[in-house]
This record gives C-alpha cells, structure tokens and sequence, in this order.
C-alpha cells in the first residue's frame, strides 16, 4: 500500500487544499501533509526489497490492456524520497513569502507531487503517461498565474515545449504498444517486446527527445533558465530539484530497457552533445549576473553530466547517477533557498548589485558555502561520491572516445569550481554596499531548513552506501540488459 | 589500549574535532579556550604520531580498515588508513611542525576579533585534519579526499581576510589552478581503477600487479599524477597559485609551504616510486620540470621587494630541487629535504611574520633595513634558517641539498652544473633578503621604527625550537662517506622506497662536489654582503624589469586561457544562446501559435483554459474507471 499512499496523500490533500481560504491555515495544512508523505516514504524506504507493501497492482482501463500497477523500488525510493523531502524544506524555506489566492498555490504544488510520486512509481506505461502530465500541468498554472514580469510569453515557451516533448512521448508509447504481443501498457510487456533495429531507433529517439526536454540538454534547454528565473521560487526549487530528475529516470525505467539496442547504438553521439552542454552551460553560466540564471545553468551542466552518465551504460556510471539524481535535489534546493533569502530581503538577484554578505549575515554566508561546495562535488560531500562513480563510469564505458569524454566532462568540474568561487566572491566577500549595509541574519526556520541540507550533504558525503545499498539491485537489472545486447554484438 | 596501532584514527579526528568546536562555538568561546582547543587536539595528535613513529621504528606497521566508502560491484574503496614509515614520518612533520605555527598564531593573531580568531583557529585545524587525511589514507581515494581537502583549506585561509577583494582572487585562484592538477589526479585513479580493478596501495605496488600494466599506461598514469603533483606542488606549468597565496597570515603561509599542502605531491610520488621507477620517460619528464622550476622561481626570487615573496618563490624553487630529486630517482632524498625544508621554511615564514608584525604590518623589505639591533631572537633565528637553506654544513639543508645534487650529478653533469647554479642563486636572494632586512640603516618612517620590538615568547619560542631543528635536522641523513650507517633516514624508509641503485660517484668526487659547491655558496654570501649591506634602493631596468614582473607569466596565462574563456562565455551567452538556439525555438513556438489560431483549435486562444480541460478530463477518466469498475 505505500506507493498507493505516496499518490494518494499528496493529490487528496492538494484537492482539499483548494477549499482552505485562510493564509495561515494553508500554509501548515500543506507542512503537514508533507511531513506525513516523507513519513510514508521513510517506512518505505526502511521495507525490504520484495516486500508485499511496496507494490500495488489495481483494474483501472482493462479493456485497452492498461492497469493502475505502481511499485516502489531501489530507484524509485530514493526519488520518492526526495520528492517527499524537497517539500517540507521548500514550504519551511518559503513560510514567509506571500500569495495571492494561497490556496490555489498550495493545491497546485501538492498536486505536482503527487503527479511526480506517480512517475517514480508507475509499472504502467500509460499511466506513467497520465502521471507524467499530471506533473506538468499544475506547473503552467504556477508559472503563469504567480510568475515573474515576463510570465506568460515564457509560460508558452515552457508550455510548447513540454507539449511536444509529451506527444512524442505519446506516440513512442503507442507504437511499443501495438508492438506488444498481447496489447498491454504493462512495464513486463514493453520489457519483453520484440522490435527490429529500425524500430528500436524510432521509439528511442521519439522518447528521447521527450526526456531530453524535460532534463534538459543542450540545444534543447532554453525554456530553462526563462522558466527558472519567472516561476515563483518554491515552484523553481521544485522544478529543478526533482521535476527534472523525470527526464533522467525515464531514460533509465522507460527508454534503456525497453529499446537497449537503440540506446547503446545512439549513446557516442547523445554523450557528446550532453558533454558539450557541459561546457557550453558552464562557459555562460560564468558570465550571467543574474543568480536565479547562474543556478540555471549549473543545472544545465549538472544535468548534461547526469545524461552522460546513464549513456556510459556500466554499474559504476548507473549507480553514481541514481544517488546524483538524489543528491543534486537535494543541494539545488539549498541554493534556490539562498537566492530565496537573498531576493527577499534585497530585492535583488543581481550578482553585481550584492556583496560583503558574509560580514552581515555570517550563518547564511557559510551555509550557502557549504552547499555550493557540495555542488562542485567537494569530498565528502553529498555529490563526490555519485560524480566519482558517474567519472569512473564514463571512463570505463564501452566507447573508444572514452579519454575524450572523461577530459571535456572534466572541463565542467574546473569551470564549475570557477563560476561558483566567483559568485560567493562576488556576493558574500568584500565590502559591503549601500544595499547590503544593513543585510540581517536568517531566521531559526530558514537556518532549519538549511541545516537539514546540509546535514544530508555530510551524512552521504561519509557515509554514500547507505544510498548505494538502495541502488545495486535495479542498477545491475538495467546493466544486465546492456551486457546481453553486448554479448550478442559479440557474437556477430 | 595494548598498542597506539589501534587508535591511530584519533590522530585526524582531534583536529576534526577541534575544528567543529572552534566552528561551531566561535561566537560563544573566549580567546583563550580557542586557543588551548586549537593547539590542544594537534599537540594531541603529535603525541600519537610520536607514539605511532616509535611503534613503526619498532617494525610494526598496520593497515586499519573502517568501512567500505563506495563499493559498487567489483570496486570496493575501503575507507582505511595505512600506517607505515613514509606516513609515520610526514604525520610527525605535520602535527609537530603544524603544532609550533599554531602556538605562532595565538600570538600573532591575537588582535583578531574573537569570532575571527575562532574561525582562523578552525581553519587551521581543518588544515591539519585533511594533510593527515591525505598521509594517512591506504588507497588514492582517501589520498584524494585529503588532497582536495587541503586545496578547500587553502582557499579558506589565504582569503581570510575576506573584505579584501584581491584576496579572494587569490584564493579563487589557488583552488581552480588546484583543481586543474586534482583532474588529472583523478583521472589517474580510474586509469587505475580500469586496469587493475583496486585503487589500495597494498594491493597496487605488489609485483605479479604491477606486472600487469602496460608500459604505456604506467607512463599515462605516472604522468597524470604528476600534474595533478604540479599542482599542489606548485610546479610549473600551474605554480604561479602559490607566491599569490601569501594573501593569507602569515602563520598561513608557513603552514602552506613548510608542514602541509606543497609536500603533498612529494608524498604522493614518493609513496608511488614503485610505479614511477618503472616509467623513465615520466622519471625524465619530471627531472626536467622540477630543475625548470626551481631556475625559474629562483631568478625571480632575485628580484622580489616583498620579504614573502621571496620566501614563497624560494618555496617554489626548492619544491623543484625535491622533484629534480625524485626524478632522478632518489626518492629518499626528496623526503629527507621535505623533513629539512619544513623546518627551516617554517622557520623563515614565522620569521617573516615576526618582522611584519614589529613593522606594524609592513611587508616591503626596501622599507626596513637595520632590523638585527631591535629584533636580536628573529635576526638570528632568520640568519640559521639562511644558511640552513643555502646548504652550508653542518646544517640541515646541507646534507640534504647534498643528497639531491649528487644524484643529479649520477644522472648527468649538466644537470648537476644547472642545479648547482640554482643553489648558489638560492644563497645570494636568501642572503640579499637578510641583509637589506637586518643590516644597514631603517629606511621605514620615524614612527615605525618607535615602535620596532622584538616579539613575545609565544611567537619566539617557535622560532627558536625550529632553529634547532634547522641545525640538528640533517643529522638523521648524513652520507655514508663520512659516518658508515650514518643515513638513519634511508634505512627508516628502506620498506616503503626501493633503494636507490646509482652511486657510481667515488668517494672522492663525491668530497669534491660537496667541497665546491659549499664553497662557491660562501662566495655567493660574501657577495651578497658587499652588495646589500648597505641597500638603497634604485628602479629595475631591462631584464631586472622582466624578472622583478615575474618573467610576466600571470598576464600570459591572462592573455592565452582566461580572457579567451571569459570571451567565449559572453559570446555563448549573448549570441548563440540568446539569438541562435533561442530564436530557432521561438520560431517554432510562433509557428504553432499561428496554425493552432488558424485551424482555431482553442476557442478561446488561451493556452490556460486548454490545459485546464485537459487535466479536468484526465482526472474525470482517471476517477470514474477507477471506481466505476464492476
């Protein structure tokens, strides 16, 4: 039953929502509820792989072969888990900002959860699909109806894109479908279908261009940093910190076992244009003055490397990326809660308009230290090990261009050290100007939410088997598919 | 507690520990706890390491395994120390030389304001913890977390004065040049990793192991190591990090260029010369390196009007004598000059640092002149540490420069004659330096020389314990030409560093060399005596110029890496992402817009309203087949 509830509590709760007029009163229904779906995810996570508990299979379209099936795995909990994180952090980061028609804000964000749980979990290739629009809608309303200045030509770029990206999606569905031998949506059918190398390559790139927006990559990623910047940041954080980790796993749940041939064919060519979005997003992200765009094209980077890594197609690059999906959440969102405090109390994003922080607001300055050090993948840190093994993995992979990836990803590692260093330099050392004269500390509540992060980035960063516990399973389930298409290459 | 072997993991985790407290606490701890927490928990760690080096003389050596840091398949990267001599020896540099410059500081910095004095003081633990990380680790993993550790360190310290915003470049540029070298380090490890499955020294350096690799990948691995060693190390082509660094206290400083940090790429050579043996293109390639630099730093060495910069290029230039060293093989003798160098840099720095703080914070040596009257302790000390570092027997860095240039002249003359020009140029800046600092007459303002006073005990203790050291140090290597057994320090290591197969020198050019080169160093004193005995400053001209600018490398490296990139991000940035990829995306965006209005697919236009249909009929198909099931 614990998937059901990581669906369930979220999309119930976030209905009700719409009916709780009173600010306050909003606001902690929407804590607790998300405290009670990390609570849910925790004892999910503390289950055994097998457990009767962590799978749920119910009639839903059973005329058109399609179930409610929803499982909860190594992969799968480790997202859940860090949907289920993100929100309290982002609600107890956010408390003090203000909405118009709160209620309405609330709601929309819980039912983005909830959408977002259903994609970590469902077994069922159309439903993974209702869940996967599920995710996105309230996502145009957020940006559109509580966006920045700019928010509704950019809301129509985002909007355009992601419709394309899904009705590709859609139609890369379908065509598996009527490909499987008894016409169902089930994970076990589109696991088992037969399809020639042709069709392989048009269901791949069909679902991939999918991904590759959501992720995204790079020539694909300009919705980005415009919907970064315009979207309320509660819902930025969210965005970035788990929404684009949907990209990344539907590679690895939807597209690698179901077309393996396709993707070890296409993986040279998908590893050079993400690694080119490394450097590429690193390059401008040290020249942007704009926080929210610098963080946004970090993530670009960040991203590109993800994407490398789940095309390396080894257990070291597999695993590292599973724990990097959940690690990079976790750290984004500590930088968006820093940009977060910082506009709000300067009313400002501007890199150039800041500065001398750190003699003002000491707390906030070693906090957001830590955390854009855990970005870099600083050892002993959260992100080190899932970069080691994400490294490791594209230089052990099966292509001959090996070395050249491993130099052109490690570009990424020495610009990202560059714009981030600049940014901390720019904004929280030095003198301190008319603007940031009377900068004041953050608040206990802030300080928590902080503190929990970078709590989480010293834990994983000693200690990284207890999420690579989690992962071995389903990180060995994926490459053995790879190994078995290898073998028969061999063959030939 | 049967045997200190058991407990070595309390060796880095009391400085972690230190550094937690003083961290954490700064705010609500007085100045003199900081004090005795800071240099508590590293005399702490001294005493074990002492403990430790005792029980590693006694032939007992041990490999502590904790828990697996990342085990994914067949790799496994235990997190587990290795406790033999090569790290015994370096943990007694760095917690006992580390000890004395934190004692240094609690007088040095004691004007500091108290949340700033804890955060220095945690700062420098943290130092020590990630050395002892980087010494202690049993595979290149834990070596690497250290080596990384070490460079965050820096970045902390040399920009701790952070309203300076010159600073802080200086720090950002000490951690990106850093990283450079740490790729390369890193890439080595999965080299290493892909060949041979395991990155543990015990299981790499054994011989049917070691059989394994091809010649080409021990030559790609030694050589990935030794950037990510140039590096840290601060050799060329990425040394220019390190004079910059002397942005941060001096005390700082000291501890970057004596105990911690430089002789980190010594180590990691060092603790694979087993590997490097076996590749003489690498051996080459870093005899070559090591000599360049260690010229270079040295001719600018000349030239320098700051007393750190000074010290920091004669940093530089005898880190390159240590890989001249090691490149030629003799890799004991680079240990042994890291030993003496650590004693009598530390000493020089703390000197420096003891002569800035009488100037009131003047660092411009054509600003001080006649100093040895008021300053009598640190003139003295800061002349040992010259001859010590000029090679003058019986002092320490004699018998080690000794050891180096011998093994250079093994390998070839010409070698030999370029190392010995670099010594002789060592002699004549450390000595210009001395003389233009301490003889003649005070060239500062009237005010400054009121208030010249010799430092207190807490600063001049340090300096003369490491006076003694400076002198006595070399004493654990003296070459078996003048006492047989006498190189205590060669036998010590002899289990960790293969022994060094040359020595084709007789016993009497051996006399000769060591004859001529302490010979021509004296020379060189005298020299500099007639020349700076009494300074008076004159402008640079012509080649001075190039070199008093540092040959001009900083503004190469300006003109050829960084305003290219810098370039080519705003490029990026404001035509390919804003105008090409964006535009063609925008064009496809106007193109749907328009036919979805001509084919009038929304009644109303409004993206919203459609979305709004589309969830509502999607959670009305979801809801009714769910529970309108039969």
């Amino acid at each position: 039953m614990i998937p059901v509830l990581l669906i369930l509590i979220p999309l119930l709760t976030g209905l009700a929502a719409f009916f709780i007029k009173q600010h306050k009163a909003i606001r902690t229904w929407s804590l607790v509820v998300s405290l009670l779906t990390l609570g849910v995810s925790i004892i999910g996570l503390s289950l055994k792989e097998g457990s009767m508990e962590l799978a749920f299979s119910g009639e839903w379209m059973q005329t058109i072969g399609s179930s409610f099936s929803v499982k909860l795995d190594g992969m799968g909990k480790l997202l859940c888990l860090l949907n289920a994180i993100a929100y309290p952090l982002v609600i107890l980061a956010t408390w003090n900002s203000s909405y118009k028609k709160a209620n309405n804000f609330f709601a929309l964000m819980l039912l983005a959860q909830a959408g977002m749980m259903g994609v970590f979990l469902a077994t069922d290739a159309l439903l993974f699909y209702f869940f996967w629009e599920l995710a996105l809608i309230p996502m145009y309303f957020l940006c559109s109806q509580w966006g920045g200045e700019k928010r509704i030509p950019v809301t129509f770029k985002f909007f355009i894109y992601t419709f394309i990206g899904s009705l590709l999606m859609l139609l890369g569905i379908l065509f598996v479908y009527g490909k499987t031998q008894d016409h169902s949506f089930s994970m076990d059918a589109f696991y088992s279908v037969v399809l020639s190398r042709k069709e392989q390559t048009i269901v791949f790139w069909l679902m991939f261009v999918a991904f590759a927006i959501k992720m995204p990559i790079f020539p694909l990623h300009t919705w980005q940093p415009d919907t970064y910047e315009q979207a309320p940041t509660a819902t930025t954080m969210i965005l970035s910190g788990v929404m684009v980790k949907m990209g990344v796993f539907g590679l690895l749940r939807w597209l690698f076992p179901v077309v393996t041939f396709a993707s070890f064919q296409w993986a040279d060519f998908i590893t050079i244009m993400a690694l080119i979005g490394v450097i590429y997003s690193s390059l401008i992200a040290i020249r942007q003055d704009d926080l929210k765009r610098l963080i946004a094209y970090s993530s670009i980077a960040h991203i590109g490397l993800m994407c490398a890594a789940a095309f390396a197609q080894n257990l070291s690059s597999l695993q590292g990326l599973m724990i990097q999906m959940f690690n990079h959440g976790i750290n984004i969102i500590g930088l968006w809660i820093v940009v977060e405090l910082i506009e709000r109390q300067f009313g400002t994003r501007k890199i150039s308009e800041l500065g001398g922080l750190a003699q003002k607001a000491p707390v906030l300055a070693i906090l957001l230290v830590i955390v854009s050090l855990a970005n870099i993948a600083l050892p002993l840190t959260n992100s080190f090990p899932g970069e080691f093994l994400i490294f490791n993995g594209i230089f052990s992979s099966q292509t001959k261009y090996n070395v050249w990836f491993i130099v052109l990803a490690g570009m990424g590692i020495i610009l990202g050290a560059v714009y981030t260093l600049n940014m901390i330099r720019k904004v929280f050392y030095g003198n301190t100007n008319e603007l940031t004269a009377s900068a004041k500390d953050i608040t206990w509540k802030e300080k928590m939410a902080l503190g929990i992060i970078v709590l989480i980035i010293f834990v994983l960063g000693v200690y990284p088997q207890l999420l690579l516990n989690e992962t071995s399973a389903i990180a060995e389930t994926i490459f053995k598919k790879f190994e078995l298409v290898l073998r028969s290459l061999q063959k030939q | 507690m049967q045997n200190v072997l058991q407990i070595v993991y309390l060796i880095p985790l009391l400085p972690l520990i230190g550094f937690l407290i003083n961290g954490l606490g700064r705010n609500h701890l007085s100045k003199s706890m900081v004090r005795v927490i800071g240099c508590g928990t590293v005399l702490a760690s001294f005493v074990l390491s002492s403990w430790v080096f005792m029980e590693v003389k006694g032939g007992n050596t041990h490999i502590a395994q904790y828990f697996d840091f990342i085990s994914v398949g067949s790799l496994k990267i235990p997190f587990a120390f290795q406790i033999d001599q090569l790290s015994s020896l370096f943990l007694l540099i760095i917690t006992g030389v580390g000890f004395l410059i934190h004692v240094y500081s609690t007088s040095y910095m004691k004007e500091e304001k108290t949340e700033h004095f804890g955060r220095y003081f945690s700062y420098l633990n943290l130092f020590i913890f990630s050395m002892l990380l980087l010494v202690m680790g049993a595979n290149f993993v834990i070596m690497f977390i250290g080596w990384e550790g070490v460079g965050l360190c820096s970045y902390l310290l040399i920009g701790y004065w952070f309203k300076k915003q010159e600073y802080n470049k200086a720090a950002n540029k000490a951690f990106i040049m850093n990283r450079i070298g740490d790729l390369a380090f890193l890439i080595a490890i999965f080299w290493l990793i892909n060949k041979l499955g395991t990155v543990s020294y015990a299981e790499v350096f054994t011989t049917t192991n070691l059989a394994k690799l091809k010649a080409t990948d021990i030559t790609i691995i030694t050589m990935l190591l030794f950037v990510g060693a140039t590096g840290k190390s601060a050799q060329i082509p990425l040394y220019t990090w390190l004079p910059d660094a002397m942005a941060g206290p001096t005390p700082v400083s000291a501890l970057i260029h004596a105990a911690t940090m430089v002789t980190a790429g010594i180590y990691m050579i060092a603790r694979s010369n087993l590997l490097y043996s076996l590749s003489p293109f690498t051996m080459d390639i870093v005899t070559y390196v090591g000599l360049a630099t260690a010229l270079l730093a040295a001719t600018i060495a000349l030239k320098q009007n700051d007393i750190k910069k000074v010290l920091a290029y004669s940093t530089v230039s005898q880190l390159g004598f240590m890989f001249l060293a090691l490149g030629t093989g003799a890799y004991t003798a680079a240990v042994f000059h890291v030993m003496t160098h650590a004693f009598f840099k530390a000493l020089l720095f703390l000197c420096s640092g003891s002569v800035i703080h009488a100037m009131g914070g003047e660092q411009d040596i054509r600003y001080m002149g006649g100093l040895s009257k008021k300053l009598k302790i640190t003139f003295i000390t800061f002349l040992i540490g010259c001859i010590a570092i000029a090679g003058i027997p019986p002092f320490s860095g004699f018998f080690s420069k000794d050891a180096i240039l011998l093994s250079a002249f093994a390998k070839n003359p010409v070698l030999y004659g370029i190392a010995l020009f670099t010594a002789l140029l060592t002699a004549f800046y450390m000595f210009r330096l001395l003389f233009i600092t301490f003889s003649g007459k005070f060239r500062g303002t009237p005010e400054q020389e009121h208030h010249l006073h010799e430092s207190p005990f807490a600063m001049t203790i340090p300096l003369i314990i490491l006076a003694v050291l400076s002198i006595i140090g070399g004493f654990v290597g003296i070459p078996e030409v003048f006492i047989h057994g006498g190189d205590k320090l060669g036998e010590f290591l002899a289990p960790v560093i293969a022994p060094h197969s040359e020595h084709a020198v007789s016993i009497s050019t051996e006399y000769l060399l060591m004859g001529l080169s302490t010979g021509l160093v004296l020379v060189m004193i005298i020299f500099a005596w007639f020349k700076f005995k009494n300074y008076t400053h004159s402008e640079a001209t012509g080649l001075g110029k190039v070199v008093e600018n540092k040959w001009y490398v900083d503004e190469l490296y300006d003109k050829i890496i960084v305003d290219p990139l810098h370039k080519l991000g705003g490029f990026l940035k404001n035509i390919i992402d804003n105008k090409v990829v964006d535009g063609m995306v925008n064009g496809v965006g106007k193109l749907v817009n328009y036919s979805s209005r001509q084919m009038r697919l929304l009644q109303s236009g409004q993206v919203g309203n459609y979305v709004l249909l589309m969830v509502v009929s999607m959670v009305l198909i979801f809801v009714l087949q769910f529970f309108l099931r039969k």
